[in-house]
């Protein structure tokens, strides 16, 4: 995995609360057997109308959101179903992180794993990401800050393993394939 | 012993193959993994790759339910599949198992079910395990004493990896449910309840424990209800501790011990219920007696309401205000009597036999109203099975229901069985988000009971009327 060390970009703002994950990458598109090429269904009920084109006024359809790097939303995001296509989506569209005051569990875990950096801010923070949408902000890993264009620096919670594997683009399966003795121990005094 | 501990904690502490630290998430072992084919073709992919085996082939068992079709002829009858991609996933599926030696419960056997049906069925959900599967309803094998969650796909890698996650410990939240469950009144109706008070987010971050009365007074099929939809309310898992219930569904189930085995299992089992004084992070207390069969009204599990109630006013509230436009409903307004388009019986929350006979009750010697279309899947072929012994399949033909082989089927919508753009649907499934059982679908989450008197009447209705 690629590492992970800062991210600048403009923001997306879409200040729905709940966001769940059937709306980021509805069902009829996981019979994939790949992670690839899911970005074009990012969202796809919300930036389409029935016939396929493009609703002009849906936030990603606008010419301001091109190239975008950062996603904010209302509390709750990610919500539902445990699908890790909803972080693939994300990043096959051009997504690196989503800041929310609050991101659900799941979701959460499977962004930390894929790359995809999951933020969680304050309220005031979030009110002003959420009125000011396309705000260039940069959001630092190593120090755990997120910096506003007003100057203003905010910290927000990373968890340290995460943060060493992102950071380093440590892989995951790698540092569990190395406890194997410790679970061979485990099996040994653990009969099934 | 030292200081009480909740059952939660029980099972996480004889999991841990390393602890927790400051720098790293515990290792936790997993007892049983259960497989699906929406969300393990990728990570087979990444063991392929790195020349890696499946760790413990014993404790994985994997089956197909999403994309599955629940009509007879594409079953068993040679008819193709309808939506090539997941015709192509189900094939990826079987390929990858037979590759790498994991059992396989295939589209046409006797045991094939919907994931969370099958394990408890077969006796391999049993208290005190680790559960895991890449579905969010994996809490459901809670109701056991479990630790159970659901997972993404490169977790579902690790697992099949090494038989182990790594896990931060989540905290503690206890339920407390006083009281019994009135006439007409579900476990699905106690636990949209539960979900409609902490909200759809009250339960991040933490594992629920359902404890009391009304929860004891439960079987196991109202229990597992209860848990499967512990994730609707943000948690992590659901549990129920077990109990003389759990012990005497689980004897003879062909995959659990037996004999001696099972004498020992149960004297473990007795240990694990939280101890007197255990302290929980959380706590929030509900009185079942007065609780009414309940309706959702918008587009998350928590805009939920009594069947007699009147939607909230939220008006100004985003949130509310999208649910309401989508709905085609308003602050105010009652949903009772209000025009229903399909009625569907099925999913993970209430397929099991149980649910059946309690839709078929109300059906026995009724009609479906003229214009619903009813659709009744049952969970698991074995749930099927045990339904046309009984007659419930003839029940459910004769008023003019469709009765189908089992799957997720139109919880989900990805194999087909959908309900169209602007159609109400009354479901026993566990989501009703924005084009979940297809797009544009209008979803109202309901009990067995519910969704049968709906049928019948071809409107919004209370069971309770025609109990």
């Amino acid at each position: 995995m690629e590492k992970i060390s800062v991210i600048t970009s403009r923001t997306v703002v879409l200040p729905a609360a709940n966001i769940d994950t059937d709306q980021i990458i509805p069902a009829r598109f996981l019979t994939t057997t790949t992670r690839a090429g899911l970005g074009r269904h990012l969202f796809t009920d919300w930036r389409y109308q029935a016939d396929g084109t493009p609703k002009p006024d849906f936030v990603l359809n606008r010419p301001e959101s091109a190239g975008c790097a950062i996603l904010v939303a209302g509390r709750n995001l990610g919500c539902g179903s445990s699908r890790e296509h909803a972080p693939w989506a994300l990043l096959d569209h051009g997504f690196r992180a989503v800041i929310s005051t609050e991101i659900a569990d799941i979701f959460r875990n499977n962004s930390l794993k894929n790359g995809l950096l999951p933020v969680v801010v304050d309220q005031a923070t979030s009110d002003w990401l959420l009125a000011h949408p396309g705000a260039e902000v940069t959001i630092d890993l190593g120090t755990a800050q997120l910096r506003l264009p007003t100057g203003v620096s905010v910290g927000f919670p990373v968890d340290p393993f995460a943060r060493y594997c992102l950071h380093n683009g440590v892989d995951e399966l790698g540092f569990l394939l190395q406890q194997d003795p410790k679970i061979a121990a485990y099996e040994h005094g653990h009969p099934q | 012993m030292n200081a009480p501990r909740t059952l939660f904690q029980k099972v996480w502490q004889q999991h841990e193959v390393v602890p927790e630290t400051a720098d790293t998430p515990a290792v936790l072992f997993i007892d049983l993994h259960l497989v699906h084919e929406v969300t393990s073709p990728q990570a087979f992919a990444v063991l392929r790759e790195r020349g890696l085996p499946v760790r413990r082939r014993d404790l994985t068992l994997a089956t197909m339910d999403h994309s599955t079709p629940t009509r007879t002829e594409q079953v068993f009858g040679g008819a193709p599949v309808q939506i090539e991609a997941a015709a192509r996933q189900v094939r990826q599926l079987e390929a990858n198992c037979a590759e790498f030696g994991v059992e396989l419960l295939n589209l046409r056997s006797e045991l094939r079910g919907i994931v969370h049906i099958i394990g408890p069925e077969l006796g391999l959900t049993r208290p005190g395990r680790t559960i895991v599967c890449g579905d969010s309803h994996t809490s459901t094998h809670g109701a056991f004493g479990a630790l159970a969650f659901g997972i993404g796909t490169t977790e579902v890698g690790h697992v099949l990896a090494t038989q182990c996650l790594l896990q931060r410990k989540p905290r503690t939240f206890a339920i407390n449910v006083g009281g019994r469950l009135p006439p007409g009144v579900c476990a699905k109706d106690l636990v949209l309840a539960i979900i409609g008070r902490i909200g759809v987010e009250g339960g991040t971050g933490h594992v629920l424990e359902y404890r009391g009365e009304a929860i004891r007074a439960l079987d196991m099929e109202g229990r597992m209800t209860v848990c499967n939809m512990s994730i609707e309310a943000g948690a992590r898992a659901g549990m129920i501790a077990p109990d003389d219930t759990t012990y005497a569904w689980l004897a003879d189930r062909p995959r659990a011990p037996a004999g001696a085995e099972f004498e020992r299992a149960v004297a473990h089992w007795r240990t694990l219920p939280s101890d007197p004084g255990a302290v929980f992070d959380r706590e929030h207390t509900v009185e079942a007696d007065g609780l009414a069969p309940m309706i959702s009204y918008g587009t998350h599990p928590g805009m939920v309401m009594p069947i007699g109630g009147a939607i909230p006013d939220r008006k100004g509230d985003p949130v509310f205000d999208q649910a309401m436009a989508y709905m085609g409903f308003s602050a105010g307004a009652a949903l009772r009597d209000r025009p229903v388009n399909v009625v569907f019986i099925g999913s993970c929350t209430n397929g099991r036999l149980g649910d059946l006979r309690a839709a078929a009750s109300l059906l026995r010697g009724r009609k479906v109203a003229s214009g619903v279309r009813m659709l009744v899947v049952p969970g698991s072929q074995q749930v099927k099975r045990a339904a046309e012994a009984e007659g419930l399949d003839r029940v459910f033909l004769d008023a003019g229901a469709e009765w189908r082989e089992s799957g997720c089927s139109m919880c989900i919508g990805m194999n087909g069985d959908t309900v169209a753009r602007g159609e109400y649907s009354v479901s026993t499934s566990n989501r009703n988000f924005e084009g979940r059982q297809g797009a544009g679908a209008r979803t109202l989450l309901a009990s067995p009971l519910t969704a049968a008197a709906c049928a019948v009447r071809g409107r919004i209705s209370d069971p309770r009327e025609l109990l």
